[in-house]
């Protein structure tokens, strides 16, 4: 169904009436409105995963938190996005992404520009409650172009869904379980040696970390570049040439 | 029967570290030990990260001299990707490491030996500090957190902070230095010059009237000392090449290349401290002691191993020093004079790079992979020569790293130089507080930084001894 010229579904939130179109999210509507709901694994351009459960909200009438990046807007709905209790919720949870892998912002390639780190500051993590993992994972430098660091990653799937869903080509999933999982490349070769890469990049801008960067950038130097998946698929889709700089 | 006395901590140093003197029933010293005490392991820890990395990683070695590691860890990346670096990349480093040198020789001078200096050694405890110092001289200790701040900002300037900057690179520096950064340096060198050469005629002063017995017995000995110079026997900070000479000014080794650094020095453990001693390897025979190839590194023998300033005001005051010392400086004590010679070469330094329309090129960068699995920087860091040795994949990861630190190089000489004081000032059983402070002082006069120091995991040599209460040997353990 084709989106109608204006949006024409109430919601409130956090008291304010805005209006959503139908095929709205909470957390699209919420953006577009300047609600600032802190987030992750979502990404304008690409399909919802909703893994990071970052940008949980309270809505009236339902029993539990909902993902405001999959949860649809309807007539009338009330969300509240900040309380005490969300934020604890967002705090505990970007904690345990802390606690989860090995990240040292004061010798990454993303210091300054990274917006896991920009989250901390945002929920005011200043120190880390569950134990530390200090998992050992391997660099795969092995790509002559960029660098992928697993101590760095966060399993949000920007680059899955970015390299299948927009480049075509599915380098990147996640093996294993759980805390077990981890991202590969094609069948788990080094990224280097994957022959369905094509070189693109679009998967580096997308990351959320330092975990996927340009070959050869030191400390501090990575800018990545998250809406380049936006004005790609508002381009080929919508004919419409977005500012990326004023996404 | 043993008599232990402990000095733990040693205070005013970098670090943590302790001393142990052994005396025998009659008070004549038996041993005098310097024992470091903290470990820090950046060897291990930068296993397996990219070499692009290891700038901003081993900076985090140390709060007081980050510039140091990150230039050596640069030019070690330099080195791996074979490219030289753009001039004003050079420029600018060299104008950082000249910031380091300033700031870290006002933080030794002033905020830590300044309370024995100028409060002198037998000075009332609780006033023999910083506090009392600016208690006693508000003056001097403005001016000289004045002149450390004058680096800090120098060192800001370059790599983008005072601490820990990131902006010193493989393959040169990140970002070009503006006009403007320039012209705030300018502005900032007058009042540093004319702070020094107070504090050096002050202190030449003292060296007179207070310090005779100090310049006699703080590591009054014979050793060779070890060096960059630059072209004509010039001082020199950044580049150059390693020169050696011994304690009669003949030259031993002459404009040796850093990377061979391991032909010509040895490192051994030691049982009793996580620091190793480094020592001159051609001086000690197959079975000799390490003792045998003591050196020393830093100001000290950076003035020995240098002809010249290549300054003017430097240069006269090297005349003087040499007027004082000889032409090769034996004495310990006289690190801290080397300091401030040190410091004033480095402001003049830096006014004439001011001048230079390169500093401020737009050029700063070369870009390459991996061209090299090995690559070497060196650096005079304000404590001495500091090596980086970084062996690498195929993909730029790190596979082994050997980091040389300047205060492990004077591992050997500290040790002596305790026991020297420990030997002139200790007469009897009873060890009054003002030579406890002068073991602690001859430390001071090297201005060691310990945690930069200690860094080889696994190859700690080991011993346990069970002793007697009456300090009888019953059985001792070894892994060397």
């Amino acid at each position: 169904m084709a989106r109608p010229k204006r949006p024409n579904v109430p919601v409130v939130i956090d008291g304010h009436e805005v209006m959503a179109y139908p095929d709205d999210t909470v957390l699209s509507v919420a953006k577009r409105n300047g609600i600032r709901i802190p987030h992750l694994c979502a990404l304008d351009g690409v399909s919802v995963y909703g893994g990071c459960r970052l940008c949980v909200v309270d809505v009236a009438e339902r029993h539990k938190l909902m993902p405001a990046c999959g949860t649809a807007v309807a007539e009338d709905m009330e969300v509240h996005t900040q309380s005490r209790t969300l934020q604890e919720h967002r705090k505990l949870i970007l904690e345990m992404i802390l606690a989860e892998g090995n990240h040292v912002c004061a010798v990454c390639v993303s210091n300054g520009a990274c917006e896991l780190q920009d989250l901390a500051v945002e929920l005011g993590v200043d120190h880390v409650r569950p134990d530390y993992q200090f998992p050992r994972r391997t660099v795969d430098a092995s790509h002559p172009k960029y660098t992928f660091d697993p101590n760095r990653c966060v399993l949000c799937t920007r680059c899955v869904r970015t390299c299948s869903e927009v480049e075509g080509a599915h380098v990147w999933d996640v093996a294993g379980r759980a805390n077990g999982s981890y991202l590969i490349a094609d069948l788990g070769q080094p990224w280097g040696e994957a022959p369905s890469c094509t070189w693109c990049g679009k998967c580096v801008a997308v990351c959320p970390t330092g975990a996927l960067a340009w070959k050869g950038k030191a400390v501090g130097e990575m800018r990545h570049d998250p809406n380049l998946v936006a004005f790609l698929t508002s381009a080929r889709d919508e004919g419409e040439w977005l500012d990326r700089e004023t996404m | 029967m043993h008599n232990t006395h402990v000095i733990d901590p040693v205070t005013r140093i970098e670090g943590h570290a302790k001393i142990t003197l052994q005396l025998e029933d009659d008070g004549t010293v038996s041993d005098a030990r310097f024992h470091v005490t903290e470990f820090r392991g950046f060897e291990e820890l930068c296993g397996g990260r990219p070499f692009q990395e290891m700038p901003a990683l081993t900076a985090r070695t140390c709060g007081i001299c980050p510039v140091s590691h990150l230039l050596a860890s640069a030019k070690a990346g330099d080195a791996i990707m074979s490219v030289a670096i753009p001039p004003a990349a050079v420029l600018q480093r060299r104008l950082a490491n000249l910031g380091q040198i300033i700031q870290s020789h006002a933080l030794s001078f002033f905020h830590l030996s300044a309370p024995d200096l100028l409060l002198g050694m037998d000075a009332d405890p609780s006033e023999r500090n910083v506090f009392g110092l600016m208690a006693s001289e508000p003056e001097v200790v403005r001016r000289g957190i004045r002149l450390r701040q004058f680096g800090q900002e120098v060192i800001e300037k370059v790599s983008g902070r005072k601490i820990h900057g990131q902006e010193i690179v493989p393959g040169g520096v990140a970002e070009p230095l503006t006009d403007d950064e320039v012209i705030e340096i300018g502005y900032k060198t007058g009042e540093a010059k004319q702070t020094t050469l107070d504090v050096l005629a002050h202190f030449e002063s003292l060296l007179v009237t207070r310090f005779g017995g100090e310049v006699k017995n703080f590591g009054n000995f014979p050793s060779l000392f070890l060096g960059h110079v630059g072209p004509g026997g010039r001082w020199e900070h950044y580049d150059g090449a390693l020169r050696v000479v011994d304690s009669q000014g003949a030259i031993i080794a002459d404009d040796v290349e850093a990377a061979r650094y391991k032909e010509l020095l040895a490192e051994a453990g030691n049982t009793d401290s996580y620091l190793k001693s480094p020592y001159w390897r051609a001086a000690v025979g197959a079975n000799g002691s390490p003792w045998d190839g003591i050196y020393r590194v830093g100001p000290l023998a950076r003035l020995n191993v240098a002809t010249h300033f290549g300054t003017m005001l430097a240069d006269a005051a090297l005349q003087r020093y040499r007027g004082r010392t000889g032409e090769i400086a034996t004495s310990s004590f006289h690190y801290h004079y080397a300091r401030l010679l040190e410091v004033l070469a480095s402001i003049e330094r830096i006014e004439q790079m001011l001048g230079d329309p390169e500093l401020t090129s737009e050029f700063v960068r070369a870009e390459a992979g991996v061209n090299r699995r090995r690559g070497v920087g060196a650096s005079e860091a304000p404590r001495g020569t500091l090596f980086h040795d970084y062996e690498v994949d195929g993909d730029g990861l790190i596979t082994g790293v050997n980091m040389v630190i300047a205060t492990g190089h004077n591992n050997l000489a500290m040790n002596k130089t305790i026991r020297e004081i420990a030997d002139a000032y200790i007469d009897g059983p009873d060890v009054p507080e003002g030579t406890l402070n002068r073991l602690e002082a001859g430390i001071r006069a090297y201005d060691p930084c310990l945690s930069c120091s200690t860094h080889a995991l696994g190859q700690m040599p080991f011993q346990v001894q069970v002793v007697r209460p009456d300090g009888e040997l019953l059985t001792e353990l070894r892994r060397d």
